[in-house]
């Protein structure tokens, strides 16, 4: 499977390279791009929704972005600063970035690295409400030190210093375009969020919210040869199946993004030979979290499910590694995902560095949960259900409204029902389950159940962030409005030492070792999270569409000026 | 007539008024985030400070009062100084939505061309089928035209639209490649071929809502006329000696038309809200799929100026409901 | 215009759709003059007082009635069947319609799943009876909510001036709500204090009908008093209200009978689209959890699939039209063997 993944991307790579070579820029006519959800704005500061960001990576660019494999690549800078080229700073506190001479916007004007330090400056407004804010944290100035040199400079020692102006998620603005957006005027520019003027292979003609924008060959991008399209469009809207039927099986589209249809689905749509699957794995995981707090309804609504209250049986750590064990990960990515998942043991799969790779739940193993709750004296009562002291193994078992995710709910009834334990299913709308509104009792931040099922991930390549989500003083309560990350309220004081362990770390090697041993502690340990399968981000592409390189660390549509048609 | 018209104007605003705050309320107390959509990789600080340049921090009645003197006020001064190039309004804020950040009168004025072209057609075709096989059905109850008409227009109706929209996508637009299954709102009609190709885009979405109208209306047709046909008065014209088509056309029909009139009162300003579904499975992308797309991102001023605009349709659609029952049935009196 | 309540037979064509229009005037005219039965309610309402033996023979009449329609006949036994395959068929295929079994995917027909099983291993067969059952159950409650309280309020706001108004201004302000976020709002109320006291399933259920019965009576409302609006001027309610009938009776005697067509339409169209609107609400997250079938979610989530497995949609979406055809048909032979003017035949 991987190995088969490598070869086709290495082949469409090779290919990308032949055809670039002889390609002329606007020859090939228009391309037509298709996202089941619609494109709202080009100026993903605005939205925060992949969606916008990826449509936006058409027209606006930033200093550097990943590749395939998650290694950084200059975009607009001439290289990426190192220690040993002197761009980044002995001590980590500060970045330099060289930018690439002669560079121009779409309108004709020269980039230079005052339109950077603006950028930083637009986001960081406190006024603004940037959904980007996160990739500018620690950030302490900005500094145009000539026209093509910028410093970033940090608060403090940054272990990563390759996160703003890094990715898809913090392009450039063109300061003269964007000045007059500062603060709360940011939201009423909707001539410059829907026509951004960018350094990318295209540029915006006409923009129809949440339907379609059309775009144009950027006439000044920095390669003469690109993009080989003159045209192309971006439709929104509608369902993942039509989608992938408007690719797969009538052709009229060329790409379609998140093509997440079932498995036989796959299948025959491969079988009308129109178009093919892109597949590549990162680091989004569907796993089921267990509540380590009470969700009774009985509690009073402050102290419901919060740490006041340990959870009656779910605290008991031989009951969730029966829960977990008795799983078989395998079939359910084979029902729900085919060739799009791979079943997983760990909440950080990628990138190399940093995955701890565990198989050992990999192994359904009923008899064995069966054995294990058992010995721990949950033994079953009249009714099959176990019980200890008058405590009933039920679990209200929520997630959001999905049909893969209700497929997944009805087999782990089955399976849990089969060691004894009753399970009771709620399905919730997803602006609800996913908005953190605090006087919703359905959010994936109160937990008002004791299992919930979703798919995260986290940006970038660094997971340091994203495993400080589980330290104590980040469980969701109604002290902090609900707003914490760490959902199963868990809370081990061994954890919190590791995070900030690992904060303080530089060293590369090291740094993979503690983000190793924080995700054992709460998947393999603990389980108190158990992670179910690797998803991987699934597109479809039409056989006539060449040079399209799938990569999950950037915008899907990262290398769109290689994109070429196949005659 | 025309007095009842004038008394019943003045007493719609109030009620207009107090529609547009229960259903601001309504969205208030609903749950949900507009910012849910946003990927839970954005850390829950960052969120407030999205929330806050919503303006969400404010409480609800300056919001609403806002709204209010952006609908009532902003928004009409707008257009004014668009249309003469004065600067009544100048600079302040018009009602933006929370997805886009795009005005909501613009969006809503790119989407109405291309609802009233598929819901609008398709509801005057649906109409236009329906009124004659509802007619015919009745005159010729437990005919064989009839009881076809019968099966066909429930099974029309218990086929919900996203079921029969997907079996026309796979037989003519998968296996017959006929027509196109995503539609291009970007076509611009200025010759015969591209006439031709918004017909061939316009065929299966206006066919599925035509089906599903026209199945609704029938059945009351047919009711309404089979109940009008056992009237005394019929047997007195055709004893009259009046050709049976003046009898059925003329007076059977007319008196029949009050239910009917009230369902196509009450289906036109559902015109202009689209048709949710149908839309989304071809992609029309018209005002039914702003007005849901809006709904699940918790888009408040997008959500409450469609409902809003979409209440004032229907006090005024049912105002002339009203009005031609009386001129259906001039015994009907209001005064 | 004449009483709607004296027998004339100008429907009578009803069982020889073929009889051509001449010889029809000529029976209607004869008709006219023949005496009313005596098992018809008299001339005089005030005379008709419920619970007479006039009323029992009255049943027992409309009951004569409907069973020469036979149309209607057909559709009850076929209504009657479908009920006994949702009802009874459990009893007699005693399968677990959630049971998963991984191991047997998408099979084919065979003597231990006659209709197959679905993507998930489970019966098909069973899938598709308890699935009846809910949505059946659905459908009826849903729509008898929808058109009792469309009708009440359409003959009130119709019937008295004053009330006109303000019911009026109701009807408008429902159909304005936008559906989604109330219903949002309702299961975010109601979902658990419901379900604790009444359990899962049936606070669901209750939940589910109440939402659709109380968003979808407008339609009914606005043609009802569309239809009583024009009756209260005609003659025969001039007549009774000179001879000082009350209010109530008027409305049940006199004005209810002669708005049952479209109430009756309004029922079969109701419950179609309840239970396709139930299946709409498990989408949004709303609707029965995911491990109680109904006849609309099967159809729904075979949708993807139908090329594959046609047979998926095929059966819930057939059972579904039969269910509201036999209804529909059911209504048909009712409005007719309750409707004085072909009774009397």
């Amino acid at each position: 499977m991987k190995l088969k993944t490598t070869l086709m991307t290495g082949a469409a790579a090779i290919m990308a390279l032949a055809t670039a070579a002889h390609a002329e820029r606007g020859t090939d006519g228009q391309v037509n791009i298709l996202y089941s959800q619609a494109i709202s704005t080009m100026n993903g500061y605005m939205s925060g929704g992949t969606k916008d960001i990826e449509a936006g990576s058409l027209v606006l660019e930033p200093l550097a972005g990943f590749d395939e494999k998650g290694n950084i690549i200059p975009r607009l800078v001439t290289e990426i600063p190192s220690k040993e080229n002197g761009g980044i700073s002995e001590d980590l506190t500060s970045i330099t970035w060289k930018i690439k001479p002669d560079l121009k916007w779409s309108d004709g004007t020269p980039f230079t690295s005052e339109d950077v330090k603006f950028t930083a400056e637009y986001c960081m407004h406190p006024e603004g409400g940037c959904a980007q804010l996160a990739r500018y944290e620690g950030v302490k100035s900005v500094e145009a030190v000539d026209p093509l040199t910028v410093k970033v400079t940090f608060e403090g020692p940054q272990a990563n210093p390759f996160t703003a102006f890094v990715g898809a998620t913090s392009p450039i603005l063109q300061k003269a375009q964007f000045e007059k957006c500062l603060g709360t005027a940011a939201s009423t520019c909707t001539e410059q969020n829907t026509k951004p003027i960018g350094t990318g292979p295209f540029r915006v003609t006409d923009f129809k919210v949440n339907d379609v924008v059309m775009l144009e060959a950027n006439p000044n991008y920095r390669d003469p040869a690109k993009p080989a399209f003159a045209t192309a469009m971006v439709k929104g809207g509608g369902d993942i199946e039509g989608a992938t039927r408007a690719v797969m099986e009538t052709g009229e589209f060329d790409y379609a993004w998140n093509t997440q249809v079932n498995p036989e689905l796959q299948e025959q749509m491969k079988a009308a030979g129109k178009g093919v699957f892109e597949v590549a794995f990162g680091t989004l995981v569907e796993r089921i979290e267990l509540n380590q707090t009470d969700p009774s309804s009985d509690l009073p609504a402050d102290e419901r499910s919060t740490v006041k209250h340990p959870h009656p049986f779910l605290s008991d750590a031989n009951v969730r590694k029966a829960l977990s064990i008795s799983l078989d990960r395998q079939a359910l990515s084979d029902i729900g995902y085919g060739e799009a998942g791979r079943p997983t043991c760990d909440l950080v799969p990628a990138p190399e560095q940093y995955a701890a790779k565990n198989d050992s739940c990999l192994k359904q193993d009923i008899e064995g949960a069966k054995k294990l709750l058992d010995e721990a004296g949950w033994v079953p009562g009249a009714d099959g259900i176990r019980e200890k002291d008058g405590k009933k193994l039920k679990v209200l078992f929520q997630t959001s409204v999905n049909p893969v995710r209700q497929e997944f709910q009805s087999i782990i009834k089955q399976w849990w029902s089969e060691i004894g334990v009753e399970t009771e299913l709620k399905q919730v709308d997803g602006s609800v389950f996913f908005g953190a509104d605090a006087g919703s009792p359905d959010t994936l931040q109160k937990f008002y159940a004791d299992a919930q099922m979703y798919a995260n991930n986290f940006d970038g390549t660094d997971p340091q962030p994203y495993l400080a989500q589980w330290t104590c003083d980040k469980a969701p309560s109604p002290a902090n409005q609900w707003q914490g990350e760490n959902y199963n309220r868990y809370c081990d004081p061994a954890y919190d030492a590791a995070v900030k362990e690992m904060l303080s770390t530089t060293d590369e090697a090291k740094r993979g070792e503690l983000a190793k041993k924080l995700n054992n502690m709460i998947t393999v340990d603990s389980n108190v999270t158990l992670p179910l399968i690797d998803r991987g981000r699934f597109s479809a592409r039409s056989n006539t569409l060449g040079g399209v390189v799938m990569n999950v660390w950037d915008s899907e549509l990262w290398n769109v000026s290689d994109w070429v048609r196949v005659k | 007539m025309l007095t009842y018209t004038l008394r019943r104007i003045p007493m719609a605003i109030p009620s207009l008024l107090f529609i547009s705050l229960v259903i601001f309320l309504l969205l208030e107390l609903s749950p949900g985030d507009p910012l849910g959509s946003v990927p839970l990789t954005v850390p829950p600080e960052v969120k407030e400070k999205m929330r806050e340049a919503l303006g969400l921090g404010q409480a609800w009645y300056i919001r609403y009062f806002l709204w209010l003197k952006q609908f009532f006020w902003i928004e009409p001064m707008h257009w004014f100084d668009a249309t003469f190039g004065t600067a009544i309004v100048e600079g302040q804020q018009r009602i933006i939505s929370f997805q886009s950040r795009v005005p909501v009168f613009d969006v809503i004025a790119q989407r109405i061309p291309q609802t009233l072209t598929v819901v609008g057609f398709s509801y005057l075709v649906g109409v236009l089928i329906a009124i004659p096989i509802g007619i015919i059905s009745a005159y010729k109850q437990y005919s064989w035209f009839d009881q076809l008409g019968t099966f066909l227009s429930m099974v029309g109706f218990s086929m919900p639209t996203f079921f029969t929209g997907v079996v026309l996508i796979i037989i003519f637009a998968v296996n017959l490649q006929w027509f196109p299954s995503v539609y291009d709102t970007t076509l611009r009609v200025t010759d015969w071929a591209s006439f031709w190709k918004q017909v061939r885009q316009m065929v299966m979405p206006v066919t599925v809502l035509a089906l599903y109208n026209a199945a609704q209306i029938s059945r009351f047709m047919r009711a309404s006329m089979l109940d009008n046909l056992r009237q005394d008065y019929v047997r007195t014209a055709r004893a009259k000696g009046l050709s049976e088509k003046t009898v059925v056309l003329k007076h059977v029909l007319r008196n029949s038309l009050i239910p009917v009139v009230t369902v196509i009162a009450l289906g036109l300003p559902a015109v202009f809200g689209g048709a949710i579904i149908t839309e989304q499975v071809f992609r029309v992308n018209g005002l039914g799929q702003l007005l849901i797309s809006a709904i699940q991102a918790n888009d408040i001023p997008m959500v409450l100026t469609l409902t809003f605009i979409f209440a004032i349709l229907i006090v005024v659609f049912t105002l002339i409901a009203d009005l031609l029952y009386g001129i259906l049935d001039p015994r009907i009196r209001y005064d | 215009m004449t009483d709607p309540v004296t027998p004339s037979n100008a429907a009578a064509r009803a069982a020889e759709p073929a009889r051509d229009t001449a010889e029809l005037i000529r029976e209607t005219a004869s008709n006219a003059v023949s005496p009313a039965a005596s098992t018809l309610p008299p001339d005089d309402p005030v005379s008709a007082s419920p619970g007479t033996p006039a009323t029992r023979s009255q049943w027992r009449d409309v009951w004569a009635q409907f069973r020469s329609h036979r149309g209607a006949m057909i559709a009850l036994v076929l209504f009657v069947l479908i009920l006994l395959f949702v009802l009874v068929g459990p009893w007699v295929w005693q399968v677990d319609a959630t049971f998963v079994d991984i191991r047997a995917r998408n099979k084919g027909p065979s003597w231990a799943h006659p209709l197959g099983t679905d993507q998930l291993g489970r019966d098909t067969l069973a899938r598709l009876m308890a699935g009846g059952k809910t949505s059946i159950a659905v459908g009826l409650t849903a729509m008898i909510i929808a058109v009792t309280l469309g009708s009440l309020i359409g003959i009130l706001a119709g019937f008295y001036r004053r009330l006109d108004a303000p019911l009026s201004r109701l009807i408008e302000l429902f159909l304005a709500l936008p559906l989604l976020p109330l219903l949002l709002l309702m299961v975010t109320l109601f979902r658990e204090p419901l379900a604790k006291n009444l359990g899962a399933g049936l606070g669901t259920f209750l939940l589910i009908v109440v939402a659709i019965g109380a968003t979808s009576w407008m339609q009914a409302a606005r043609i009802v008093r569309g239809d009583v609006l024009g009756l209260k001027e005609r003659e025969f309610i001039l007549a009774a209200r000179s001879i000082g009938t009350p209010n109530r009776r008027m409305v049940l005697r006199h004005i209810l009978p002669n708005v049952l067509s479209p109430i009756m339409v309004a029922a079969t169209l109701g419950i179609a689209s309840a239970i396709i609107t139930e299946s709409a609400l498990s989408f949004l997250g709303l609707g029965f959890p995911p491990d109680f079938p109904t006849w609309g979610r099967l159809l729904f989530d075979a949708i993807p699939q139908m090329q594959t497995y046609p047979m998926r949609v095929i059966l819930p979406g057939a059972l579904i039209s039969l269910t509201v055809l036999t209804v529909n048909y059911i209504g048909d032979g009712l409005r007719d063997a309750m409707d004085p003017r072909i009774r009397g035949r």
